[in-house]
């Protein structure tokens, strides 16, 4: 066939016949025609049908909705000082698909902004399908115009520095507890940071700008809405008296090599916390990857059996039952006491011994004596009454409430337990605020962490009379026969309480040797304005009594805190000499 | 009847399809002025070339057919060789051996090839009586994929699909059997997916791309993503000249070469689209017209073949950018930024011509001198 072809087409005459240039481009032109329809076509498609979802695309592509960041509100001491504020600093972002043609700049931003110059490399190189990412965040200022500056030698379009807020916590470590931390997005992770997040907390403002392609800002189109900042939030927290508290709480710790500890100073008459510390601390400035428990406020999440600091509750409630009086004899003899099949001990034999002595000397036997002549509910009822297994309004994340079980369900040696503080557990700040009762004439108060503009009024849980009594008593614990003489402070009278607890091992048992050596206490004792509970666990250096361990810290932090509140001397000999140096012409 | 020559015809110039080719030229300008950010040097940088290109258009055209004819073969060989040259030590450019260094000057051989082509297949089966046989058409075919690979392989697709397409162009136009058209496109098909096997991994990428663009939005689809918004967002009547936001925004890539149709869509919308369009369409149609008046086969296909080459051009490019064709790098002829493949381009037009216009210099029939009245 194909011989018969060529030899047709050799014949010039057929060739006319066969087809003609004429029709052939003609037949070209049409199908040219058809082709250029598809083409109008498709334009047609894009530019009518498809338009509103093009145009929306194309918008999208340049209009953007832009953050105007806003300042979270500043976390202050009572007297104002910064305890956590956000300083302006620079987050470097870059298209990695753009950046990876300039390799030197690579090494040179890199460097001024600390990175390791591989990972920088292999960071953008790992980013070549995304257009958008952060360098580095939050770079300090002096970064910041080193990048400015590369950018503008390099004449890199593709990078770029936006305004963000840092976090940053003059306090460091010793208000590490209380403050908490923010995260990266400037939302509070821990401690007050968490607890007042929507009160600190910022709202950006949103502007719409249009960008180019290469994310450069061209024109702001409308400013959406305004940054909203965070508001200041004012703690009732003193920072002079937080700095003393916890550099006596560190040494006190140091020397008892004990594992942690905490203390916590309460204003009687405004229920403020002055003061709350805790040992081991963490710094909120660094890096928080650490030992996660030295992040825990433990004068708040923390709780211990309080031992014979709960005895004052126990003659107190015997007190407004009318069963005693401050002199009314208790027989302890011979320093044991069968409860059912359980016996209870004291150290000593204190033999024939008061009431008061029943603090002075904290006699477990006095104050079972005393219990088993009330009826459970009662003690229960007083305990219930000064915040015992309640939380303390405080609002802190994480506050335990401890254990406190109902009086029916006590059985009667656990009922004997819970008048020497076993049995029952409680927080620091619990304990400080049921001694607030004791020191503020039968009158329980709202604890406040945050500056509270008017002392409250309080609600009445125990007389006056009966407050005065106890504490008079308690004053007897710092003198001379007392368990706490090393809780005396020069120029002042102070009423308090020794603990000192054996460690819970589980259930039921206790540890042989490990002790929680507590004191609880008030100054100045006739007209107490603060109370303080210092609270150190396991002290491991030979010593573990309340009145050894955690009374010669509570004396120093005290005095720190009358000083520091110019809280005239009570104690009478100071007074007449006080009287006498007036008189002096 | 012998009447004066007017100065177009001495000048063997064609005006019609002369004052198409400006008034694209111009309207081209305007496009490209905007896409450039109204940069006055690359304005007078295109304007210089524009300024070259027409020239070359007029010299080309005085030159007679019957030396168009002898420079055939010679022209194809130098070509040919020119282009195993590059293959073998061409100068890395853009990523593709596409140029060879002269010292003066840089040269890309595959241009060349563009007129080259259409030169040898209208001198080679116009030897014989037309239509051409199997063998014949199997030679010509030969002539035309030997350029087309070894221009594929450097590799620039869209070049070697013009430079294939003008042989193809020219052997249609020479009577090719509608049987021996049938056969080539079911070989074509069969053959297609050896083609595919032997595509580069970027190459196949844009051919899935056009089906799917979303499947790469940052990659290879983001061309045709970013066209297709930016002709969409115009809309019928245009955002108005210079006022395009995607393409003044950087958001559209090569917005002054390949890609200026979508300027031009943005900012002038449809009518703007169509405007170019019935001009292209006119140049086309005139290009076809000039060719059918040839008075011998060498003149028409030569002439038919550089018509069809011209709308390939500008098929394949608006046809990528309004998503209808894979990205294949074709500029918009007389619109785009870059000076080559114009030149090329209005030379082609100046070979049209010098077809039509000189008197009986093909030899038998000396169809010129008789001028058509238009």
């Amino acid at each position: 066939m194909n011989v018969d072809l060529a030899r047709r087409k050799s014949d010039p005459a057929r060739e006319g016949k066969r087809f003609n240039f004429r029709g052939r481009s003609l037949l070209l032109l049409g199908g040219l025609g058809v082709l250029l329809c598809a083409v109008v076509a498709s334009v047609f498609q894009r530019q009518v049908l498809e338009r509103e979802f093009l145009r929306e695309e194309g918008e999208a592509r340049y209009l953007r909705d832009w953050e105007i960041p806003a300042r979270r509100g500043m976390i202050l001491d009572r007297n104002g000082e910064p305890l956590a504020v956000s300083s302006p600093v620079a987050s470097v972002w870059t298209d990695p698909r753009k950046l990876k043609d300039y390799p030197e700049a690579i090494g040179e931003l890199a460097e001024a902004m600390r990175l390791p110059v591989q990972d920088l490399r292999q960071r953008v190189a790992e980013r070549q399908n995304k257009g958008f990412i952060y360098l580095k965040r939050r770079i300090e200022p002096d970064q910041a115009e080193e990048v400015a500056r590369i950018k503008d030698e390099f004449k890199i379009h593709e990078l770029g520095m936006e305004t963000e807020y840092k976090r940053f916590y003059p306090g460091g470590e010793i208000f590490g507890h209380i403050i908490g931390f923010t995260d990266v997005d400037d939302k509070g992770i821990e401690g007050m940071e968490l607890a007042f997040n929507g009160w600190l907390g910022a709202e950006p403002g949103l502007r719409r700008v249009i960008k180019d392609g290469r994310q450069q800002l061209v024109a702001e189109v409308e400013r959406v809405r305004p940054p909203r900042h965070g508001k200041d939030l004012e703690l009732s927290i003193d920072r002079r008296l937080q700095y003393l508290a916890y550099r006596e709480l560190m040494r006190t710790v140091r020397e008892h090599k004990a594992k942690s500890a905490s203390a916590v100073v309460l204003d009687v008459h405004t229920g403020e916390i002055l003061a709350m510390v805790n040992q081991p601390a963490y710094n909120p400035n660094g890096d928080k990857d650490g030992d996660q428990s030295t992040r825990r406020n433990r004068a708040v999440t923390d709780v211990m059996e309080p031992g014979s600091t709960i005895k004052p509750f126990v003659v107190a409630a015997a007190l407004e039952q009318g069963l005693v009086t401050p002199t009314t004899p208790i027989d302890t003899s011979p320093g044991t006491l069968a409860v059912g099949s359980n016996t209870v001990k004291d150290i000593h034999n204190y033999g024939r011994l008061d009431t008061t002595s029943v603090i002075t000397k904290s006699s477990n036997i006095g104050v079972v004596k005393m219990a088993l002549r009330m009826k459970k509910e009662t003690l229960w009822n007083l305990y219930d009454r000064v915040g015992f297994g309640k939380p303390t309004g405080v609002q802190f994340p994480g506050e335990e409430t401890g254990r406190f079980r109902h009086f029916k369900r006590w059985s009667d040696f656990e009922y004997a337990t819970q008048a020497f503080g076993y049995g029952l557990s409680v927080t620091s700040l619990q304990l400080a605020r049921a001694y607030s009762v004791l020191a503020a004439d039968g009158l329980l108060k709202p604890i406040s962490l945050l500056k509270v503009a008017q002392a409250p009024a309080g609600e009445q849980v125990l007389s006056a009379k009966t407050a005065r009594e106890v504490r008079a008593m308690m004053e007897t614990v710092v003198s001379p026969k007392g368990t706490a003489k090393q809780a005396v402070i020069e120029g002042y009278s102070v009423a308090g309480k020794t603990g000192t607890a054996k460690k819970s091992a589980g259930r039921g048992g206790y540890a042989a040797g490990r002790y929680q050596a507590v004191f609880a206490g008030m100054a100045p004792a006739k007209d107490p304005r603060f109370v303080l509970v210092v609270m150190v666990d396991e002290p491991g250096a030979g010593k573990y009594y309340g009145g050894l361990v955690a009374a010669p810290a509570f004396a120093r932090i005290m005095q720190g805190a009358l000083r520091l509140f110019n809280v005239p001397p009570d104690h009478p000999e100071v007074k007449m000499l006080m009287a006498s140096a007036d008189a002096t012409p | 009847m012998v009447r004066p020559l007017s100065l177009a015809q001495r000048l063997h110039l064609d005006l019609p399809l002369l004052f198409a080719l400006l008034l694209a030229a111009g309207y081209g300008l305007l496009v490209l002025y905007s896409a450039i950010d109204q940069d006055p040097e690359r304005l007078e940088a295109q304007l210089v070339r524009l300024g070259l290109a027409f020239t070359v258009m007029v010299v080309v055209a005085q030159v007679p057919p019957a030396l168009w004819r002898r420079l055939a073969v010679p022209l194809y060989l130098a070509g040919v060789l020119t282009l195993v040259a590059v293959l073998l030590v061409g100068e890395i450019g853009k990523g593709a051996q596409r140029w060879l260094d002269l010292g003066v000057l840089r040269f890309q051989p595959s241009e060349l090839l563009k007129l080259g082509v259409p030169l040898l297949l209208a001198w080679f089966l116009a030897l014989r009586p037309l239509p051409p046989g199997a063998w014949r058409t199997l030679g010509a075919l030969v002539l035309t994929a030997l350029p087309a690979v070894l221009i594929a392989r450097q590799p620039d697709l869209g070049t070697a699909l013009l430079v294939g397409s003008a042989g193809l162009a020219v052997l249609f136009l020479a009577g090719l059997s509608w049987r021996l058209i049938a056969f080539l496109g079911v070989t074509a098909a069969a053959l297609a997916p050896l083609l595919w096997s032997q595509m580069l991994d970027y190459q196949k990428n844009r051919v899935l791309t056009l089906f799917d663009p979303e499947r790469d939005p940052l990659g290879t689809g983001y061309h045709i993503i970013q066209s297709q918004i930016a002709i969409g967002s115009g809309g019928v009547y245009g955002k108005g000249w210079g006022l395009g936001t995607q393409s003044h925004l950087e958001f559209l890539p090569e917005r002054s070469t390949d890609f200026i149709f979508a300027v031009l869509g943005e900012e002038l919308g449809l009518f703007g689209v169509l405007a170019l369009l019935g001009l292209y369409l006119f140049i086309v149609f005139r290009g076809l017209y000039l060719a059918s008046q040839c008075q011998d086969s060498f003149g028409r296909l030569l002439a038919g073949g550089l018509t069809l080459v011209f709308f390939v051009y500008l098929f394949v490019n608006t046809g990528m950018v309004s998503g209808l064709l894979p990205v294949v790098g074709v500029p918009l002829p007389l619109v785009s930024y870059g000076g080559t493949s114009m030149v090329t381009l209005l030379a082609g037009f100046g070979l049209i011509m010098s077809m039509y216009t000189h008197p009986g210099a093909t030899g038998r029939g000396g169809g010129g001198r008789i001028l058509p009245r238009w």
